[in-house]
């Protein structure tokens, strides 16, 4: 009996494993809006500010890993 | 029932190697010619801007002035200090310059984010890297501005092997790196998705084998629509975070020791 042969792409199984930080990070992000404006809701302007800039720096890893998968997950394969 | 091979090309990194448009000049492609063409309307727009000062602003200069208050009061004033106005053309070109190639990308005859060539990104990022590391170098002195960027304030001396190298990797080579990075991936892979429901949609609605293929692509081809609604927000963030860090970066590389 062969071995099970398994083929595709490992850059997304990279992917996959990458995204689970940044799905925590932009959680924890938005979790802290939530609270911020539940303790003081004329503050939500400015918290709202700060949460799109965090958003976006924590995302950028997340997309990183998808834009690398493309280009670097099909080394090894014809 | 077997399976039959799918003449099917899925949109891949292949997708964004696009010919030039004359052997001759092979630098002459359609993201140059975005390029290009985002300069004339950017200079026509802060042109037309600068010009007509009603001070009861009509519609259009209360557009204009909106976007110039953005970037002054947001990203400079906010970050940088009291100097901010050395710096307030080179942020509003950079937002104006990554807004309007970004959004080629949802226009009709374009249709192509500038950016998701990577060459552009490191262009701006290098850039960006220049200017913060030569202001910092032109206020504190070359071995001045290593000291600031290295070693924060108030770190005690055995920690130093491993702040310093620490710090300098973070802010002198993973920065730029980051900021190329995350506007090209984040570029790539919207223009990607929107080409995996675009073309996906239409080869399932045209060679679909079932009705339920065919019903399939009609929806992904309308869901495209709502992806292109996530692209317009997915862009504009990121001019506006790749102004903002920007101005970030000139503001720490200006900072005094407490």
């Amino acid at each position: 009996m062969t071995a099970m042969e398994l083929v595709g792409s490992l850059g997304i199984v990279g992917y996959g494993l990458a995204a689970i930080g940044p799905g925590i990070g932009v959680g924890l992000i938005f979790a802290s809006v939530i609270q911020g404006t539940a303790r003081q809701p004329e503050a939500r302007g400015a918290m709202m500010g700060t949460a799109w800039i965090g958003f976006a720096v924590t995302e950028a890893l997340a997309i990183i890993g998808i834009a690398l998968a493309f280009v670097f997950g099909f080394t090894g394969q014809a | 029932m077997s399976l039959m091979p799918l003449e099917f090309e899925a949109p891949g990194v292949h997708s964004f190697d696009l010919p030039p448009f004359f052997e001759s000049a092979p630098w002459f492609d359609k993201y140059m010619l975005q390029a290009i063409l985002s300069v004339f309307v950017i200079m026509a727009f802060w042109l037309i801007m600068a010009r007509k000062n009603a001070l009861v602003p009509g519609k259009a200069q209360y557009i204009g002035e909106t976007a110039y208050f953005f970037v002054r009061n947001t990203m400079a004033r906010d970050m940088i200090g009291h100097d901010f106005r050395r710096y307030l053309p080179l942020l509003i070109a950079l937002f104006s310059f990554v807004l309007v190639n970004n959004l080629w990308g949802i226009f009709p005859f374009t249709l192509l984010p500038t950016a998701s060539h990577v060459g552009w990104p490191y262009g701006l990022a290098l850039l960006v890297w220049l200017i913060y590391n030569g202001v910092g170098i032109a206020k504190h002195g070359f071995f001045g501005y290593l000291k600031q960027t290295s070693l924060p304030s108030g770190v005690p001396v055995f920690m130093w092997p491993l702040i310093i190298p620490l710090e300098f990797v973070s802010n002198i080579i993973v920065r730029p790196i980051t900021l190329s990075l995350r506007l090209f991936a984040n570029m790539f892979a919207g223009h990607l998705l929107v080409l995996v429901f675009v073309i996906g949609g239409e080869y399932l609605l045209v060679h679909g084998e079932t009705i339920i293929n065919r019903v399939a692509g009609v929806v992904g081809l309308i869901f495209s629509m709502a992806i292109f609604g996530l692209e317009i927000f997915v862009q504009s963030l990121q001019a506006f975070i790749f102004t903002v860090l920007t101005a970030q970066y000139i503001s720490s590389s200006l900072a005094e020791e407490h």
